[in-house]
C-alpha cells in the first residue's frame, strides 16, 4: 500500500517536472516583441523583407514541435529517396545494424568468456590484449573498417560489434570465474559431462553477471549507433540527424533526439527484464 | 583392516613444504552399512580428510581404497552431503534431484528420473514441496534436499561435512531422525564429521576422535555401545549414554590439546586406540 502510494507521488512530481520543463521552453521560444527589435523591424522594412508576425529567433516553439511530432509519427514509414525516408525506417535501419552487431559480439564474447572464465592461464594470457583494445574507442576503428570492409553499412555493424564485445566478455569471464565453488564440487561429485555442466550448472550460474554484460554492452552500442552513422551517412538515426541539421530543420533534430531517448529506453528496459528473469535468490 | 570396505592407509596433508602436516598418519577402516563420524576441534582437518575421500582434494601421502579401488577422483559412487547444502537456486527441489539422477543415469528417460527423484525427495519428507525454488524453503528443508540429493544416486558410501551445523535444534532433531531412518531402511555406508557429541552418540557406530592440529590424528576410535535402536527422545535414560559422552566431552575438553602438545615435543606417536567407555577398554 505504502509502495503504491509512493508511485504515485513520484509519477505526479514527474509531471509537474515535465509541465515545468514545457513550460520553460514555451516562454523561451515566445516571438519577442520588444523595442529593441523596432528598429531592426524598420530597417527589414526598408530592405523590402517581410516583417511583424513571423519573428521568432529560430529556436521552435512547443506548437512547431507538436505539429512535427504529429507529421513524423502519422507516417514513419514513407520513402521518398535517399534523403527523405520516414523515422521509422530510418530507426529500423539503426536497430538493424545495432542488433547484427550486438548478436556477433554475443556469440563471440560468451563463449570466449567461458574460455577466460574457466582456464586462469588463458585469462592471463589473453589479459593484454584485452586491456589494450577495451579503452579504445570504438569509432577510432571506422577509418580501418571503411578501408578493410569498403561497406559503410557494414562498417557501422562492425563498430558496433567491437564496442559491445568487451563488457559482455569481461562480465562473462568474470560470472564464470566466480561460480560457487559448492556447485562446480557438487557437479564434480557427480561426474557431470562439461558441456552438461557448462550449460546446467556455469551458465545458470553464471547468466545474471552474463545479462548485466549484455546491458552494459546495449547501452554503449546505442550511443555509439548515433555518432556512427552521423559519420558514415547513408541510413539510419544518426544520420537522419545530420541530415535535419544540414536542413536547418531543428524541430526534426529534436524529434530525432527524442525518439533516440525513448528507444534507448525501451532496449534497457527489454534487458532489465531479462536480468531479472535470469536472477536467482539463493 | 584389509577387508574393510572403506579403507584409509597413512593419509597426511601438508598445504606448505617444510610446514608441518594438518594431519598425518591416518588409517582407519570402515565396514560396509556402518555409520562413522568424525569429532575433532577446528583445524584439525576433518574437512580435508572428507574431500579427500570425495576426491576433491590430493592427500600429500597415504592412498584411500574403497570396494578394492583406489580413491582418485569424484565419483557417482560417493555422494556427498555439503554443509552448505550447496543446491542450485535455478533448479527447483525436483530438478536439483533430477540433475543428480540424470547424472547418475544418463540414458533414463526423463520421466522415469522425475519419478526416482519423487521417491526420495518423498522419503526426507518434503512430498508437495517439489516445485519450490531453494530459497523458498527454510535451512532445514533445504538441508533435507541435499540429504534426498545424495541418497538419490544411490552411492556406496555417503560423505556428510556437519550437514546440521547451520540448523536450530529443533529442526536438527527431526533431520537426524529423518536421516537414522533412511540409513536404517538402505543400510547406507556413512562417514560424517560433525560438533555435536550427542549427534555422533545418536547416529554413529563408531566414533573417531582426533586430536588437535596442525599434526593432527586419529587419537581413539570409540566404539558406540548404545543398542542400535536408541533414539533420541530415549538414549539419554541409559546410564551408558553418559559414560560414553563423558568419554569424548572429556576428550575434546583435555586430551585432544594433550596429544597434540606431546606430538609437538616429539613424543612417539601412540596407535589409536579402540575404546568403549565404561566396558573394559580393547588395546588397538
Amino acid at each position: 500500500m505504502q509502495g503504491r502510494h509512493l508511485g504515485w507521488r513520484a509519477a505526479l512530481i514527474s509531471l509537474l517536472l515535465l509541465a515545468a520543463l514545457l513550460m520553460v521552453w514555451h516562454l523561451a521560444t515566445l516571438p519577442k516583441e520588444s523595442a529593441a527589435s523596432a528598429a531592426q523591424d524598420e530597417y527589414a522594412r526598408l530592405m523590402g523583407k517581410s516583417s511583424g508576425a513571423a519573428k521568432r529567433d529560430g529556436f521552435p516553439g512547443l506548437a512547431q514541435m507538436g505539429e512535427t511530432i504529429r507529421k513524423e509519427l502519422s507516417n514513419p514509414f514513407y520513402d521518398n529517396g535517399p534523403n527523405d525516408k520516414g523515422i521509422g525506417i530510418q530507426l529500423a535501419y539503426s536497430l538493424g545494424r545495432v542488433g547484427l552487431g550486438f548478436a556477433i559480439a554475443a556469440v563471440v564474447a560468451v563463449p570466449l568468456g567461458f574460455l577466460l572464465g574457466m582456464s586462469p592461464l588463458m585469462q592471463r594470457a589473453l589479459n593484454p590484449f584485452i586491456q589494450i583494445l577495451k579503452p579504445i574507442s570504438p569509432l577510432a576503428w571506422m577509418p580501418l573498417a571503411l578501408y578493410t570492409i569498403k561497406d559503410s553499412s557494414v562498417s557501422g555493424v562492425f563498430v558496433i560489434f567491437i564496442c559491445s564485445v568487451w563488457p559482455m566478455l569481461m562480465n562473462t569471464a568474470f560470472g564464470v570465474a566466480s561460480v560457487r565453488r559448492d556447485w562446480l564440487n557438487v557437479a564434480k561429485t557427480l561426474e557431470v559431462a562439461p558441456l552438461r555442466r557448462a550449460f546446467l550448472v556455469i551458465l545458470p550460474a553464471a547468466a545474471p553477471t552474463i545479462l548485466t554484460g549484455m546491458r552494459i554492452s546495449m547501452g554503449i552500442a546505442w550511443l555509439v549507433i548515433v555518432a556512427a552513422e552521423m559519420l558514415v551517412g547513408g541510413t539510419g538515426i544518426g544520420y537522419f540527424v545530420w541530415n535535419e541539421w544540414n536542413n536547418l530543420s531543428l524541430t526534426s533534430v529534436i524529434f530525432a533526439i527524442l525518439v533516440i531517448g525513448v528507444t534507448g529506453m525501451v532496449l534497457d528496459l527489454i534487458f532489465a527484464r531479462l536480468q531479472k528473469w535470469v536472477t536467482y535468490v539463493e | 583392516m584389509d577387508h574393510n570396505f572403506l579403507s584409509v592407509q597413512g593419509l597426511a596433508k601438508r598445504y606448505a613444504a617444510g610446514a608441518p602436516p594438518v594431519f598425518e598418519q591416518v588409517s582407519f577402516g570402515i565396514d560396509r552399512g556402518e555409520f562413522v563420524c568424525v569429532i575433532g576441534h577446528s583445524g584439525c582437518g576433518k574437512t580435508t580428510i572428507l574431500n579427500v575421500l570425495a576426491g576433491l582434494e590430493a592427500a600429500s601421502e597415504g592412498v584411500v581404497i574403497m570396494d578394492q579401488r583406489e580413491v582418485k577422483g569424484p565419483s557417482l559412487d560417493r555422494g556427498v552431503v555439503f554443509q552448505s547444502h550447496a543446491l542450485m537456486p535455478w533448479f527447483s527441489v525436483l530438478g536439483n534431484v533430477v540433475f543428480a539422477v540424470r547424472s547418475r543415469w544418463p540414458d533414463w528417460p526423463r520421466a522415469k528420473a522425475e519419478e526416482h527423484a519423487r521417491r526420495f525427495i518423498e522419503m526426507v519428507g518434503l512430498k508437495g514441496a517439489e516445485h519450490k525454488k531453494p530459497s523458498e524453503l527454510s535451512g532445514g528443508m533445504k538441508q533435507r534436499v541435499g540429504i534426498a540429493r545424495a541418497f538419490s544416486i544411490e552411492p556406496k558410501m555417503l560423505l556428510m561435512d556437519e550437514p546440521f551445523g547451520a540448523l536450530d535444534a529443533l529442526t536438527r532433531g527431526v533431520v537426524q531422525d529423518e536421516l537414522l531412518k533412511i540409513c536404517a531402511a538402505t543400510h547406507q555406508t556413512v562417514f560424517m564429521i560433525t560438533h555435536d557429541v550427542d549427534e555422533a552418540i545418536l547416529l554413529a557406530d563408531k566414533i573417531f576422535l582426533m586430536s588437535n592440529g596442525p599434526q593432527a590424528c586419529i587419537a581413539e576410535v570409540v566404539i558406540n555401545t548404545l543398542p542400535k535402536n536408541r533414539t533420541r527422545e530415549g538414549m539419554h535414560h541409559d546410564p551408558q549414554f553418559y559414560r560414553i559422552r563423558n568419554h569424548l566431552v572429556d576428550f575434546l575438553v583435555h586430551r585432544s590439546r594433550l596429544i597434540q602438545a606431546a606430538q609437538a615435543s616429539g613424543a612417539a606417536r601412540l596407535p589409536t586406540r579402540i575404546v568403549m567407555p565404561g566396558l573394559e577398554q580393547v588395546a588397538a
